[in-house]
């Protein structure tokens, strides 16, 4: 398929829906007065600012917060504009509208070399994208966008907000905007009068919205830049936070399932008595699959645990389905032939890779493996829904509202705006919550059960067994060195299944096109470094297994081939790793700063008898990182003490967040480099519970520590940018401690 | 069944079987308390009985009753409890789904041992956090542990 029309046609996600939209005007996403309901005599401000009658500054907040600090990071945004204390925000999450959109989900989804960002192709790619993402309203919680996102809009919807506090206050004293201010949450008159917030709300409800707003210069900042609490900590120490699961409505029942557990089994036959026959059980169904779920069979009872035991008295005869006989070795087997019989797509090419790689002096080469991986979110798949009065409301930790919104209603057979949404906390997303497969289900129990609500839990057993998996992956991996040693060349080729056509064929069928998928090779194609030669090209496998979003998704697994990589051809040519890496970034000043700073905080190669460090590099959503692990070995385990952590993320709104989220991606990237593995059995995951699937604990947690480079560019993405580097910082110290290059994940070292 | 918890005598309907986890959470409308693993291998569900950690989804109904339970909902007992305040200035939690089991491991170890050192920790904290709080979670109890000692 020739680059430029597949671009064009798959950005669009069909060429259909652009159509049309060219003749719509910019829309604005601030948003009016009415997209915010006015509850409880508040005035709203705009789309995103409402003043409550005690004075309260309420945000709403379109993205989920599931961990990573959004219910504090975006409010801030506001109210840095809006020159009130943090301790007057409340947050709540906003409705469904367009104006929520995440545009830059969508953006940094173009599979475009970073080098060549200012191209025409990229430009009129991003403006088609930008303008599709403000019209589906994808109001998405995930790739790290929410601040990205929020950057430019929640800052002027605080300093629209703000312009209307003064408009109003001018208009209580009779005296010129010009001769007010707002600061700490209180309006100001020049003669020192002052007018607090609930003091406004009258006049507030009569003072036009402001056209153009000015906002501050980065010097003015008084909150971002700064640590600030997060709102939503106390909460969360006195087991008030609510979760999906914490949902409580009169007359609530509760449901467990079992869902087929063959890959792309069906039910056969199930006989209810047993279940029904014991005491506080309601109902049974069958469920069949959807939007990526599997047939299943539920309970519904008047407690989950009474459900869950009821289900286990069921004789369930499944039909296994096509794919039986399919496992992990049969898996990899077919991925290594298409490795060798396929050129795949090319993603970037500069100068003659192969070529090169013939004049070359001196060829390294190397194949990497990573295997599935589950998201495991501390809490299990559910959803809470209500269906009466052919109106469905829906309660559920998601990261895709407006999504799940569309799937519910596809599911009641009723129109998207008989469906409310309401999201609750998160608990822990990581890409898992972005799939709506558990929607239908609670829609179809909620259905059989009308008018009670019910609330659908997922055993820890069938959230492991039937998540939607880090895709496994192959990489072919060759470089050349000239005479001097030189790098000449970078040839790679990978090969997985690719999450982008399986999640729009589960989610939206009328939009999925069997496009190149950037997330199979993001991290392995747009990599910083500058050789003269490069080739990267990808082939796509298609598989049963259900694939998903993985918090750093492609990269997760990409930055552990290339970083590897790099390292084996820094020691090919004799070159420190550090060294080698820096001078191919000769163009590249932010990175080689990243770089050094990790390299100086962790005092690079200084190390303890029978320790060893490794780096590795990695740039992922708009933020660069560097790690350096340092690694030991205790009874023929790996054992990482110690990570230090460099980040370039641009504006850092939080930087308590940041490293928070550093902190968190590290842990995350370790338990996977160290134990993660999901293997495939007979058509079935292996793998059913925490024993199985085994986590770092806080004893195996080394210690980190993490330095941020200053600066005031707009803000990159956090959430996932920890998570890349650790593998390969990790393997690459094993490698300097004991001469084995590991290269397949998890790394172990009796394999 | 009567059950005594965070100092309240209340009664729920339930089959002795049933573990504590969800006498609590589906039956006392109890909800800080969280499901993880249904097994003992997370630490979500932990509660005090009778001043001890106990993993409550694998504790059945008929051994909690005549016992006192203290659940996150009642670790400070109308205050925040030292650890709650050492969390906060930590900024420990982030999805916050395990912090409940977290918090109630944590006040049982610095119960035992008012001086935890950092193996002390590592050995007696085996909940698992998916969001990685773990280095936060370690200093915050250094810290809660300090602020106890100095209040005495
Ligand atoms: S839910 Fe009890 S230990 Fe995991
Ligand atoms: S804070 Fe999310 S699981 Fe621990």
């Amino acid at each position: 398929m020739k680059r430029r029309s597949f671009i064009l046609g798959g950005i669009g996600l069909s060429g259909a829906l652009v159509v049309g939209w060219g003749v719509l005007p910019p829309r604005s996403r601030l948003g009016g007065r009415e997209t915010l309901p006015p509850l409880y005599g508040a005035v709203s401000l705009n789309g995103w600012v409402r003043i409550a009658p005690d004075g309260t500054v309420v945000v709403a907040v379109p993205r989920s917060e599931m961990g990573q600090g959004v219910y504090t990071a975006l409010p801030m945004l506001v109210a840095e504009e809006l020159e009130v204390p943090l301790a007057q925000v409340r947050v709540e999450q906003a409705p469904i509208d367009a104006i929520y959109g995440n545009v830059a989900v969508l953006v940094t989804g173009l599979p475009f070399h970073p080098d060549q960002e200012n191209g025409d192709l990229a430009r009129a790619s991003e403006w088609i994208v930008a303008k599709l993402g403000r019209e589906l309203d994808l109001q998405v919680t995930g790739g790290s966008t929410s601040v990205r996102d929020a950057w430019r809009p929640m800052r002027e919807a605080g300093a629209a907000a703000r312009a209307m506090l003064i408009a109003a206050a001018a208009k209580q004293w009779n005296a010129a905007p010009a001769q007010c201010s707002v600061s700490d949450g209180v309006v100001r008159h020049l003669d020192g009068r002052k007018l607090a917030l609930r003091e406004l709300i009258g006049t507030l409800r009569e003072v036009p919205l402001p056209g153009e707003v000015r906002l501050k210069p980065a010097q003015e900042f008084t909150l971002i830049g700064k640590p600030a609490p997060r709102l939503d900590v106390p909460d969360k120490v006195t087991g008030q936070a609510r979760f999906g699961i914490d949902v409580r409505l009169p007359g609530m029942l509760f449901a467990a399932l079992r869902a087929c557990p063959t890959i792309g089994g069906t039910l056969r036959t199930v006989d209810p008595a047993p279940a029904l026959a014991l005491p506080g059980v309601v109902r049974v169904s069958t469920l069949s699959g959807a939007a990526g779920g599997a047939p299943a069979v539920a309970v519904v009872a008047n407690s989950w645990w009474t459900a869950q035991r009821a289900l286990d008295k069921l004789r369930i005869e499944w039909d296994e389905g096509p794919n039986a006989g399919m496992s992990s070795d049969w898996l990899l087997a077919r991925m290594r032939g298409a490795l060798g019989a396929e050129d795949g797509f090319t993603f970037y090419e500069g100068g003659d890779g192969e070529a090169a790689l013939k004049r070359a002096v001196q060829r390294v080469e190397a194949e990497y493996r990573a295997p599935h991986l589950a998201h495991a979110t501390m809490e299990p798949m559910n959803c809470t829904a209500r269906f009466a009065d052919g109106r469905l409301a829906i309660w559920a930790p998601t990261q895709v509202p407006s999504v799940l919104r569309h799937v519910a209603a596809r599911a009641a057979g009723i129109d998207a705006d008989r469906v409310e949404v309401n999201v609750t906390l998160l608990g822990g997303g990581f890409g898992r919550r972005l799939e709506v497969d558990f929607v239908p289900q609670a829609v179809w129990l909620a259905r059989d059960v009308s008018p009670a609500p019910v609330q659908l839990l997922w055993s820890r057993e069938e959230d492991t067994t039937h998540d939607f998996y880090r895709p496994a992956a192959v990489a072919k991996m060759r470089g050349g060195l000239d005479a001097n040693g030189a790098p000449l060349a970078w040839v790679t080729k990978s090969v997985s299944d690719a999450i982008v056509p399986q999640y729009l064929r589960r989610t939206y069928p009328a939009l999925a096109a069997d496009t190149p998928d950037k997330t199979t090779i993001e991290g392995l194609f747009d990599q910083p470094y500058e050789f003269p030669h490069r080739h990267c090209a990808h082939v796509t496998h298609h598989t049963p297994v259900p694939i998903g979003f993985w918090r750093s998704v492609g990269h997760s697994h990409n930055a552990f081939f290339a970083e590897c990589f790099i390292d084996e051809m820094a020691y090919a040519a004799r070159r420190d790793p550090v060294d080698f890496r820096r001078r191919l970034l000769a163009r590249h000043a932010r990175h080689r700063a990243v770089l050094e700073l990790a390299a100086a905080k962790a005092q690079w190669g200084r190390v303890g008898p029978g320790r060893a460090h490794g780096i590795a590099l990695h740039e992922s959503f708009g933020s660069i990182v560097a790690q350096v692990a340092e690694v030991s070995l205790a009874q023929g385990e790996i054992r990482v003490q110690r990570v230090v952590c460099a980040i370039d993320c641009g504006t850092a709104v939080n930087p308590e967040i940041v490293a928070q989220q550093l902190e968190s991606g590290i842990v995350f990237g370790l338990t996977a480099a160290l134990y993660g593995e999901i293997t495939i059995a007979a058509g079935r995951v292996e793998q059913r519970n925490f024993p199985q699937y085994r986590m770092l604990t806080l004893g195996d947690t080394p210690r980190i520590e993490t330095h941020l480079v200053p600066s005031d560019a707009p803000p990159g993405g956090v959430g996932e940018v920890g998570t890349p580097p650790i593998a390969p910082a990790v393997a690459n110290a094993v490698f300097h401690l004991t001469g084995r290059r590991l290269r397949s994940l998890p790394l172990r070292l009796g394999a | 069944m009567e059950f005594d918890v965070n100092g309240r005598r209340l009664s729920a309907d339930a089959d002795p079987d049933m573990p504590l986890l969800w006498v609590l959470r589906d039956l006392l409308g109890l909800t800080g308390t969280k499901y993880g693993c249904g097994i003992g291998a997370c630490g979500a569900c932990t509660v005090l009985i009778d001043g001890r950690a106990v993993r409550s989804c694998v504790f059945a109904a008929r051994g909690a009753s005549g016992k006192t339970i203290r659940t996150i909902e009642g670790l400070g007992a109308g205050r925040l409890h030292p650890l709650q305040r050492a969390w906060i200035g930590h900024q420990v939690p982030q999805c916050g789904y395990c912090q409940s089991g977290m918090l109630i491991a944590a006040a049982a170890l610095l119960a035992q041992n008012p001086h935890p050192s950092d193996a002390e920790i590592d050995a007696a904290m085996t909940n698992i956090c998916r969001c990685g709080t773990y280095p936060r979670v370690r200093a915050a109890i250094h810290a809660a542990a300090r602020a106890m000692r100095d209040a005495l």
